[in-house]
């Protein structure tokens, strides 16, 4: 295998240098704002049970149960990740831009970046546990190698 | 198999206006150039244009994305029209092209003008974009746009570009299928041996593979030359009802099938195969719509606004097994012009310019007709498929010389 191009020897960043933000709305503030608790909350219905995301009006599994937003483990694995280089945004180092598929429901994921971790140490399959970045009235949850 | 609507629409009549990076023209000004060179194709007078297409028109991205609206083009050509349709949800770029095939079976027009237009580079060059369709948000202390809907969950993590949302597809293959950095090369490498044979490519200069994995990282594992090139121009095709077709000067392209199916979540996240997304269900929904096998298919023209994006429809259309594709194109023997699969033989949107799916439409036509000047397969195709879109947004449409 050829040679990879030249290396990058900056650290990597938690996220672009500029946060573009979420608006906030009587939709999604729930999961925005959970942070503050330390939480990470979805929606969940009442009847079958399951975890809903992106929030919605009424349960699409089964078109029936009302919809609570409820605390999960804020466990989760790293379904997929990228290394972003490019400077979408000025100023931000490279980051890692991943996507997270939470312990308690396969389907249920969110992109995110992950935080405190070795480029090298980056793999498909690893655990991961939340954090929050707070943002003016944001907490966006991002993601860290889970302890032990 | 009952007679499909669709295969009741041929295409016509094909034009381009010029191409390049940063022309400083209007995107209307393009518009109307492809448009007047498609219906002179066509064998038509501006008279003849009952019908008018577009994706995505006004109001999705603002206009070097998304090109001129159908009203300014209705206006500009002054036309008189029995249907009219622009609009950016739907299957893919490609998807106005489908809708007026189904227009014109249906006896809603006889001869529809379809256009797509992008002045990307000279937006490029005052200034730029952020990602695709990246709108206005409102509503911020620190006078930073917010934003809301499927954005919301992208733009704080700095995911702000396709080329992010696709890097995630290509790490997850990398994961299950063992893809390399190499084997994803040979579609750039391919495109730039094809682009020196088209005069109006925008990237001429050979590429090596050396060239490809030294070039800088955009968004692991996707390097500068797995993104297409951005570039102004218009690509204009006319489709008319099949009836048309011995009068038409240039041999008709007959539609065979279309693919429209988004059976997986419409999201670019949420999408329960990381791996494939669309293009599973498009490239599906289209063969069950023929006889034709992928067998049978004499060229592909399959989107390559990233690299990664082609892999997943050489799968998903059957040329290749599932997670196949890295091996598949590897040495590039297979897919070059001629190989089994010529593909994306004007070069594609790597290397030929980003005309966002309508470029590979194009050229599948040009090939059909045998019409492609230098780069004309030295076996003329009787079958192409063109297949547009990446992720959750994905359309394929089969086309014939001839009644196949
Ligand atoms: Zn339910």
């Amino acid at each position: 295998m050829p040679a990879e191009p030249q290396a990058d020897l900056r650290p990597l960043g938690r996220g672009p240098s500029i946060r573009v933000l979420p608006r906030l709305d009587d939709t999604n503030r729930f999961f925005w704002t959970a942070g503050a608790e330390g939480e990470l909350r979805f929606q969940r219905c009442g009847d079958c049970r399951r975890y809903v995301h992106p929030p919605a009006p009424r349960c699409p599994y089964c078109l029936d149960g009302g919809l609570t937003p409820e605390a999960v483990s804020g466990r989760g694995s790293l379904h997929s990740f990228t290394v972003n280089h490019q400077q979408w945004i000025p100023g931000s180092d490279r980051y890692v831009v991943g996507l997270v598929t939470i312990e308690e429901q396969d389907d249920v994921r969110l992109m995110t970046n992950v935080v405190d971790c070795d480029e090298e140490a980056l793999a498909v399959g690893m655990p991961v546990e939340v954090v929050f970045e707070q943002v003016e009235d944001v907490w966006l949850p991002l993601f860290r190698p889970a302890a032990g | 198999m009952t007679e499909l609507l669709e295969r009741r629409a041929v295409v016509s009549g094909i034009g381009q206006s010029a191409i390049g990076r940063r022309l400083g023209r209007s995107a209307l000004d393009l518009t109307v150039e492809a448009a007047l060179r498609a219906i002179a194709d066509a064998g038509l007078t501006r008279d003849d244009i009952d019908g008018l297409a577009t994706y995505p028109g006004g109001g999705m991205g603002g206009e070097p994305f998304a090109g001129p609206s159908t009203p300014d083009v209705h206006d500009a050509l002054r036309l008189r029209l029995n249907w009219h349709d622009g609009g950016g949800e739907g299957p893919a770029q490609i998807r106005p092209v489908i809708a007026a095939t189904l227009a014109v079976a249906a006896g809603l027009a006889r001869h529809v003008l379809v256009y797509r237009t992008v002045t990307e580079s000279t937006a490029q060059g005052s200034g730029g974009r952020l990602g695709i369709g990246a709108v206005a948000g409102s509503g911020s202390d620190r006078g930073m746009p917010r934003f809301g809907g499927s954005f919301q969950w992208m733009l704080p993590y700095g995911a702000a570009s396709a080329a992010n949302w696709l890097a995630l597809v290509a790490q997850r293959r990398v994961h299950e299928f063992g893809l390399r950095r190499d084997q994803l090369g040979w579609i750039a490498l391919n495109g730039r041996a094809n682009a020196a044979l088209n005069p109006a490519a925008v990237y001429r200069d050979p590429l090596t593979m050396d060239d490809y994995l030294a070039a800088r990282t955009i968004t692991t594992p996707l390097c500068l030359y797995d993104c297409d090139a951005p570039c102004d121009g218009a690509t204009a095709v006319v489709v008319s009802h099949v009836d048309y077709a011995p009068d038409a000067p240039s041999p008709a392209c007959h539609v065979n099938a279309v693919g429209t199916a988004l059976r997986g979540r419409p999201s670019w996240d949420q999408f329960d195969d990381m791996t494939t997304m669309g293009a599973r269900d498009a490239a599906a929904s289209m063969w069950a719509r023929t006889d034709l096998k992928p067998a049978d298919v004499d060229t592909a023209q399959l989107y390559d606004g990233f690299s990664i994006i082609t892999m997943v429809w050489l799968e998903e259309l059957g040329f290749c097994a599932k997670g196949e594709s890295g091996p598949f194109v590897e040495g590039g023997a297979r897919i070059a012009r001629d190989g089994p699969l010529p593909l994306n033989t004007s070069g594609g949107q790597l290397s030929a310019g980003r005309l966002h799916g309508f470029g590979l439409l194009h050229e599948a036509c040009l090939q059909l007709r045998g019409q492609a000047g230098d780069r004309q397969l030295a076996r003329q195709p009787e079958v192409a498929v063109v297949a547009n879109g990446g992720g959750p947004i994905a359309g394929a449409m089969l086309l014939t010389r001839g009644t196949g």
